[in-house]
């Protein structure tokens, strides 16, 4: 299986304009374009009988047949929503040998981390939210997402959604963990193994929100942990709204995902309520504007960053009308 | 085969080996007993000498299994997926041998339709998930390699957390070569779990000469060893004391 690496590398490397025909179902797509490459296997974004749709190339077999078997399987969960569909597997015959392939639903999104960076902190409490609820039902039915991490997520448009694309780390709920990324993984912050389980990807979930406020991320030192990670989110006052809920997913005190989902969307309905009383005091705001800008304190903070920045805009904004009235 | 043990050779080095028998031939005699040898090659960023390299993807060839040049920040995540991923290349290898016995042909897993592929896959996966997995990790301590260790001590105790959530048994046991006086040293016998590496490193010889032929062949005799008499005394005891 080494020996033919290189052959089987080329053979996954298709160009724009080829179009490759299944050996057994003979379907025919037209390569538009790379979308991706990872570990396994590349995906490129095809046409298909007028429709456009994301084909999985891999290097091996056998890791198509495993995914597509879990894609397969998952996708029977009852009221799973926010995963791809899967379509077909085949295999192509080039002149570099076969190759195995499968086809999904394409989903045409924005990747997830720029996105929440450029809205407010209460997108990332939202799309978090849809997470969970689809981890519930997926660890309801015995699985668990294992390789959960920004790439792997993209935010369609109208309504706004979240969607995940990648099925790969994709685990049957009792085995090993069978993809992960390191700053996602309990693992790897010395909190617990990588048997799949849904305290596992809650971990994840977690670390997802950290990495909104960090989007270099961060390498463990010698501290635990959890210590460490809870020293991060303390050193970022976006995170503090849901610095209870990160810390009860680090330290994987939740039950399952409905709970977590639950916390989060507490964390939402408090801060509309925050926000309604700052824009009464928008007066108060006006009057105090050269004056120092008051840090957040502690964590348990609830105020809204967001509504603070929007009231110092209008402020000025009313000011600048203000200014444009007197020297009008 | 639902209780069978797979046999592994990890093998970890920076470099060329300098002395003794040629080590891809003695990885193909590994195979030839039924161990694969996998490689993991650490590399200095913007140092890829090709030689040792080259080295490295042969010796993964002729013993059936598989390698992988990392820089050593990427050990552990590339010392885990190696492993699990050699294992699941060895049952897939049984299996294909299966296939062939029974439609007698030259038929392999690939020439099967992919729905009754698919099937098999299931099949494999539950037995790279349940099958027992004795692995003998051989580590490369030339002089070289001493500002790395500390990365490869910390990626095999990852690979100790990875493995265990696993459903079967693991048995490790540490050796590292140039040892003080013959090729080898056993720094670490069979053992369910590598809980504490802490100064298995500590005393190694700063000899300039890589042997990892003769290593290889060292690394047989141990697992052949085990093989043949089971469980060693060490391990009853370690058995004993933990009530496992």
């Amino acid at each position: 299986m080494m020996k033919d690496s290189l052959s089987k590398k080329q053979a996954c490397n298709f160009t724009p304009g080829q179009v490759i025909t299944g050996k057994w179902h003979g379907n025919k797509y037209r390569i538009i374009r790379i979308l991706g490459e990872g570990a396994i296997g590349r995906v490129y974004l095809a046409q298909t009988g007028g429709r456009l749709v994301a084909v999985k190339v891999a290097r091996q077999a056998m890791s198509v047949s495993s995914e597509v078997n879990v894609l397969r399987r998952v996708s029977k969960v009852q009221g799973l929503s926010l995963g791809p569909s899967f379509l077909d597997m085949d295999d192509v015959v080039t002149s570099h040998g076969t190759t195995s392939f499968y086809v999904m639903e394409f989903i045409q999104g924005e990747p997830f981390m720029p996105f929440v960076i450029n809205k407010g902190s209460e997108w990332l409490g939202l799309f978090t939210a849809q997470l969970l609820g689809d981890l519930h039902k997926m660890h309801a039915g015995g699985w668990v997402f294992g390789d959960l991490k920004p790439e792997n997520l993209l935010i369609t448009k109208q309504p706004y959604q979240l969607r995940w694309i990648d099925p790969g780390g994709i685990t049957k709920a009792g085995r090993s963990i069978k993809e992960y990324t390191e700053y996602f993984d309990r693992g790897y912050w010395g909190e617990g193994d990588r048997k799949a389980e849904p305290t596992y990807d809650l971990f994840s979930v977690a670390m997802l929100m950290v990495n909104r406020a960090y989007p270099s991320r961060f390498r463990k030192t010698s501290q635990k942990g959890t210590d460490y990670i809870m020293e991060k989110v303390t050193g970022a006052p976006l995170l503090h709204p849901y610095f209870t809920v990160i810390r009860k997913g680090i330290e994987q005190k939740y039950e399952d995902a409905g709970q977590m989902k639950e916390d989060v969307l507490m964390v939402l309905r408090n801060q509309k309520r925050a926000a309604v009383p700052s824009r009464l005091k928008r007066k108060s705001v006006l009057k105090k504007r050269n004056a120092p800008v008051k840090k957040d304190a502690g964590p348990p903070v609830t105020r809204e960053r967001k509504g603070y920045l929007e009231t110092v805009f209008f402020a000025s904004f009313l000011l600048t009308i203000y200014i444009l009235y007197l020297v009008g | 085969m639902s209780q069978g043990t797979v046999r592994q050779i990890l093998l970890i080095t920076d470099g060329c080996s300098n002395a003794g028998e040629d080590p891809v031939a003695m990885a193909a005699m590994a195979r030839e007993e039924g161990l694969s040898v996998n490689v993991i090659g650490i590399t200095n960023e913007g140092d890829e000498s090709e030689r040792g390299m080259e080295e490295i993807t042969q010796i993964a060839q002729s013993g059936g299994g598989m390698s992988e040049v990392v820089y050593a920040r990427q050990l552990s995540q590339t010392v885990q997926m190696v492993t699990k991923k050699a294992m699941t290349q060895t049952i897939h290898g049984v299996v294909n041998r299966e296939i062939r016995q029974i439609l007698g042909t030259k038929q392999e897993m690939e020439d099967l339709e992919p729905e009754k592929r698919e099937e098999l896959m299931e099949v494999v996966d539950e037995l790279g998930e349940t099958s027992n997995l004795d692995i003998l990790i051989l580590v490369d301590t030339s002089a070289s390699m001493k500002t790395k260790l500390p990365r490869v001590q910390e990626a095999l105790l990852d690979l100790s957390l990875s493995l265990r959530s696993r459903e079967g048994e693991n048995h490790f046991c540490l050796y590292s070569f140039p040892g003080k006086r013959s090729h080898v040293d056993k720094l670490v016998s069979w053992t369910p779990q590598l809980d504490s590496l802490k100064g298995a490193f500590k005393k190694l010889s700063s000899s300039g000469i890589t042997p990892t032929g003769p290593a290889i062949t060292e690394a047989i005799k141990v697992h052949m060893k085990r093989m043949k008499k089971g469980p060693s005394d060490d391990e009853r005891l370690f058995i004993e004391e933990t009530g496992m």
